[in-house]
Parts: structure tokens; sequence; C-alpha cells
């Protein structure tokens, strides 16, 4: 199947289109356009029977909507023709600090399946050099950085297109506002990222993140209803096995009543790059690297060496214990000093 | 001088995000202006006086705030030029989803947000349909899944944009969002001859009656002007 043009859409039955094309289906509904009524139609003939006054009120330019038609059909084709996991390394060279001093390394490269933190005071950069990365930056940003990917100088394409963005990041807020249930969000989500067998992935998801968070939920729960804890979860185990995005971004996991190692396991079993900016030894230490921001720029890499990974042992078993103790509070039983 | 057209529903964020976003142009050493269409109150000139950035308003009254803004806009551009800005942003509060402020050739960003439901980007007719830019605001507010089912019901009714996630609060993308509003090759002297993107229907003027044409000369029946002040050059 090649490239759609106007003319095709416009003269091909609507079933025919619906046929070759399944995805389409969003673009008619979201234009207001019922495909089950119109199914034996062309475009143009559901224009034609259009009222002149109700093209008026609703702003309908055939023309216009059969360009945008044929742009989404072609966006979606090449969507769904390539492959998710194409992303191995990202590559960061360096640029200068807020004074302009050079940064002082060659690059550095994260691959897939790492963790590294990002540590530095408030206003030092952290944000722009995550920024610079999702934004794939081309020496074109305040810090004169460049990102590669896979070595290479990335396609234009992660910075304009809405479907394929390099970066996911998980939302300091823990609330959902949609109004559904767990599946029927998750639906929506796996709808939007035109997965053919949904049931199975919900499934899955749900599984994850009952497994993340310390109360179970199911399927039929309001999101709205769900705990901080278990929002959290879900919002992980979503974004870990339906975003297409190969970089996960966390500003913080809070300790919202889940097993955050268990969750940085989930995103690095899907082949995600976790980049953390953080000041929680626990979360800092997880990484293998951190990185120091100093005003600006990109003061040094440090990898967490084994005695680092010993007291994190440590903070995680102190960790174990105030969570052990919120659980018996919560359960109201009395806390007694073993 | 280049002109950028920001319209949206109220509130969600339009002001923000062009703070944010004129703060990354300054650094570049760019002169920006901003001129507020509004209908019957706003307080954004005061945001933007704040921020040292110069600004007129224009407030419509009972008119739809679009039809008045394609009545005055040619003379708001004369005031930008005499200011010798280098950008001019004009931000309008899209009241009814029927018109848009969008002119053709004239660089057109529509701004929602991640609250206002995820059947919104259905019903706000062309001045989302038919903007070069969508931003979409909120985003902290939202789960990473959330957003990415507004864009990608954003991207099934504009397919043809590019799509900016920005956040009002802490300007995250808006240094991005930046480097896509201004062209140095770009220069706009007037705007008469130049032509709306879609007509606007609703009886009041001749825009009303389906004039795309912009220029004193186009316009009929009840025309309100902006009050600019004394030209200062
Ligand atoms: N949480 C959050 N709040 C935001 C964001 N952007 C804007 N806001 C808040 O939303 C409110 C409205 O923002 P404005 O920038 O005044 O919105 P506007 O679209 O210019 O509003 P009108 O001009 O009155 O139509 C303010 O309280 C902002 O602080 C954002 O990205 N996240
Ligand atoms: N190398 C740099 N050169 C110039 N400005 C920078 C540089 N790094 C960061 N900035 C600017 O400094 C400000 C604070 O950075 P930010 O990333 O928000 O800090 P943090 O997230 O660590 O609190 C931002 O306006 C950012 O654009
Ligand atoms: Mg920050
Ligand atoms: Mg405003
Ligand atoms: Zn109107
Ligand atoms: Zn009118």
């Amino acid at each position: 199947m090649g490239v759609l043009t106007v003319p095709d859409l416009r003269n091909k039955k609507i079933d025919t289109l619906l046929t070759d094309y399944p995805f389409a289906e969003t673009f008619l509904v979201n234009n207001g356009i019922d495909p089950e009524k119109f199914r034996d139609s062309s475009m143009e003939d559901y224009f034609r029977q259009l009222d002149p006054e109700h093209m008026e009120d609703h702003a309908i330019d055939p023309d216009h909507l059969l360009t945008q038609f044929a742009d989404f059909v072609n966006q979606m084709l090449s969507f769904l023709g390539e492959d998710n996991k194409i992303v191995e390394s990202i590559t960061i060279l360096p640029g200068h600090d807020k004074s302009g001093n050079p940064e002082n390394f060659t690059e550095f490269v994260i691959r897939k399946n790492e963790i590294v933190s990002i540590v530095g005071p408030t206003g030092s950069g952290k944000s722009r050099l995550l920024g610079d990365i999702e934004w794939a930056a081309q020496n074109d940003t305040p810090t004169g950085r460049s990102i590669l990917i896979n070595k290479k100088t990335p396609d234009k394409k992660w910075r304009y297109s809405s479907s394929e963005k390099l970066v996911a990041q998980l939302s300091q807020n823990m609330n959902f506002v949609m109004d559904l249930s767990v599946f029927e969000f998750l639906e929506l989500h796996a709808e939007s990222r035109m997965i053919t067998d949904r049931e199975t992935v919900i499934k899955r998801i749900i599984k994850e993140a009952n497994n993340l968070a310390g109360e179970k939920f199911d399927p039929d729960t309001p999101i709205t209803a769900l705990s901080g804890g278990q929002s959290r979860a879900l919002m992980i185990a979503d974004t870990a096995i339906l975003s297409r995005s190969p970089i996960i971004l966390i500003d913080e996991i809070e300790n919202a009543g889940i097993d955050r190692k268990k969750a940085l396991k989930l995103l690095l079993a899907e082949e995600k790059i976790v980049l953390m900016a953080t000041h929680d030894p626990v979360l800092a230490l997880m990484g293998n690297r951190r990185i120091v921001i100093k005003n600006g720029g990109i003061d040094k890499v440090i990898e967490t060496t084994e005695e680092e990974k010993e007291i994190l042992s440590e903070i995680e078993e102190l960790d174990r214990k105030v969570q052990n103790m919120r659980e018996k509070l919560r359960n109201g039983e009395k806390l007694t000093s073993e | 001088m280049n002109l950028v057209t920001v319209s949206g529903p109220p509130s969600v964020g339009k002001t923000s995000v062009i703070l944010k976003t004129i703060v990354s142009l300054k650094e570049r050493k760019l002169k920006v202006g901003v001129v507020k269409f509004d209908c019957l109150f706003t307080d954004d000139d005061i945001l933007y006086e704040k921020a040292g950035v110069m600004v007129q308003k224009g407030l419509s009254g009972g008119l739809c705030p679009d039809h008045y803004f394609v009545s005055n806009i040619e003379e708001v551009t004369q005031w930008g030029l005499d200011n010798k800005f280098d950008i001019l942003i004009s931000e309008s509060a899209g009241l009814c989803n029927r018109c848009s402020p969008y002119i053709k050739d004239i660089k057109a960003v529509c701004v929602i947000d991640n609250l206002s439901g995820i059947g919104t980007p259905k019903k706000i007719g062309p001045m989302l349909k038919s903007a070069d830019i969508v931003i979409i605001t909120k985003g902290d507010i939202v789960s990473q899944a959330e957003r990415e089912v507004f864009a990608s019901r954003v991207h099934s009714v504009n397919p043809g944009a590019t799509i900016l996630h920005v956040n009002g609060l802490t300007g995250q993308g808006s240094f991005e969002l930046s480097t896509l509003l201004y062209d140095k090759d770009e220069d706009i002297t007037t705007l008469k001859g130049k032509t709306l993107r879609f007509s606007m229907p609703a009886a009041l003027c001749s825009y009303c009656l389906g004039e795309t044409r912009i220029g004193e000369s186009y316009q009929m029946g009840n025309v309100r002007k902006i009050d600019l002040g004394k030209r200062e050059i």
C-alpha cells in the first residue's frame, strides 16, 4: 500500500477506506462523521449530502478536511511501519555551562536498560538537561549541547511528531482527572497507541500495577477512586508497557506506598532508558551512574561505588522498616520495638 | 516584523505560555510586543506590563472577540511596526467555538489544556483544526497516559499541526516553542489584502456576512475600533 492521495480519498467508498486503513475510523469519528451511516458513500458523496448551512455552522471545508485526512492516514502508516524498539543508545555531546565554560567530557553514552540519576541544586540546570534530551538538541538550546540517537544525528520526527515522542514523563501529580474505570482508561490509551490485542495488554498492566501497589484493585474500579499508591502504580505500569517512548523521565517517584525498586525493574524490563532527577538517596543510588550538574553544566559523572551499593542496602532495609510501620498504623495496629 | 496569533479557550494558560516564551525570545535580543483581545474584562495587560512587555488591550464588549479581532488587527499591526517590534504576539480568548482569528500566511497557535476533557478537541472548530502549532498545557496535573490520549485526539482533528507540550508554570517546553515562532526572513508590513483562514458567520458586521479581506474599506456595519492611545514613534 503506497501513499494515500487526496483524489483516492475523495472517491473511494468509506467502507473500502476502513478495510484498508482501520485506524481511519478515529479520524472520521473525531471529525463528526459517523462511519456506520456513510459506509456505502465516498467522502465526495458525504460532502454532497451536507446542507450548506450545516457546513457553514460547523466550519467544514471539504478540501481542508481531505488534506488532513490524507495526512492522518499517511502518518499512521509510517508510524505503524516502524519498529518501536529502535533506540539502543543516546549520546550527550558537551556544550557549556551558564558562564560559557565548555563542559569537561567528550561524550556521555546511555544505553537502553540503564538508569542514570541527575543531581544538583535547584536552578542548576537539571530540567534543562532533560529538556535537551527530549528536544534532541543540536547545538540549538541555551546549553549548546547536542544529542545523538544510536550514535547518529536524530530524525526531526522526534521533535515534531505527536505520536513518537522520545521521552515519556512520570508526572509529579498522582491523581487522574478522567472519569473512567481502570479498564476503560487503559483501553482508551491502548486505542490511541494503535494496539491490536488490547485485552491481553490491559490484563498485563493491571497485574503489574497490582504487583507494585500494596493494596490490589480490580479493572472496574474508577481511576479517580484509586489511592495515591494505586494511582502511582497504575501510572508506572501503564507508562512502562503502553508508552512507545524509549526514554522515561522521573521527577521523583514519591514514597507513596509503592515498591520503587520493583517499579524501576519493570521499566527496565520494557527496555527503557530511565533518567531520574532526584535527591532521594534510595533512588539516586539505584542508578548505575549519576550526573552532577553545577551552574548549568555537567560537572562530573560518578559511577555508583561498591560501598555506595552496600549503603543502599542499608537504606533500603530502613525504608522497609518504615513502610512496615506505615502498614501497621494503617491497619490500626500498635508499633512495637522488636 | 513577525506576527503570531495565539488563541485558545479561557484560562488554558495562554498568557503563562506567552510570558515564558518571551523570556527565550528576549534572550535572542528580539523586541516583543503583545496585544490582548477579550470580551468584557482582562487583567492580562497588567501581567505583561509587569514582565516589561509592551502591551495593548482591546475589549469587544458584546461582540464575538474574533470579529472584533479582525476589525482591528491591521491597526494593531501598524502599532507594532511603529514600535519596531521584531515580533508581535496577539492573544485572544476563543469564546465562540465557531470563529477563529487565524489569517492565511500568519503563524497561528492554538493553546488548549489537558484538563478540558478528551471530548474537547472534537468540539473546538477552526481555532484548533486550522492552527499551525497546537500547545497543550497543564501536563503536570495529569498522567502520561492522559497526556498521550489527549495529544492523539488533537492529532486526529489536526494531523498537520506541530503539537508541543508546554508547562505554563515551570516553562518546560517554552524554549522549544520560541524556536518555532520567529523567522528572520519573514517581514510583515501590512495585513491589507490578506484573508482569514475561515469566514466568520453570525451577522454583526461585514465579516459576519462572509467577508475575509482585511482593511478599513471592507469593514461595514457594526465595527468597533480599538483605542491604541496616542501614536508614539
Ligand atoms: N498546573 C498548571 N497550571 C497552569 C499551567 N499553565 C497555566 N496555568 C495556570 O492556569 C491559570 C490560567 O492561566 P493564564 O495564563 O492566565 O490563562 P489564559 O489562557 O491566558 O487565560 P485568559 O486570558 O483569561 O483566557 C493560571 O492560574 C496559571 O497559573 C500549567 O501548565 N500547569
Ligand atoms: N548551560 C546553560 N546555559 C544557559 N542557561 C542555562 C544552562 N543550563 C540551564 N540554564 C537555565 O537555567 C535555568 C534553571 O535551570 P533548570 O534546568 O530549571 O534548573 P533545575 O531543574 O536544576 O532546578 C533555566 O532557565 C535554564 O534554561
Ligand atoms: Mg527543575
Ligand atoms: Mg490570558
Ligand atoms: Zn464568533
Ligand atoms: Zn462580525
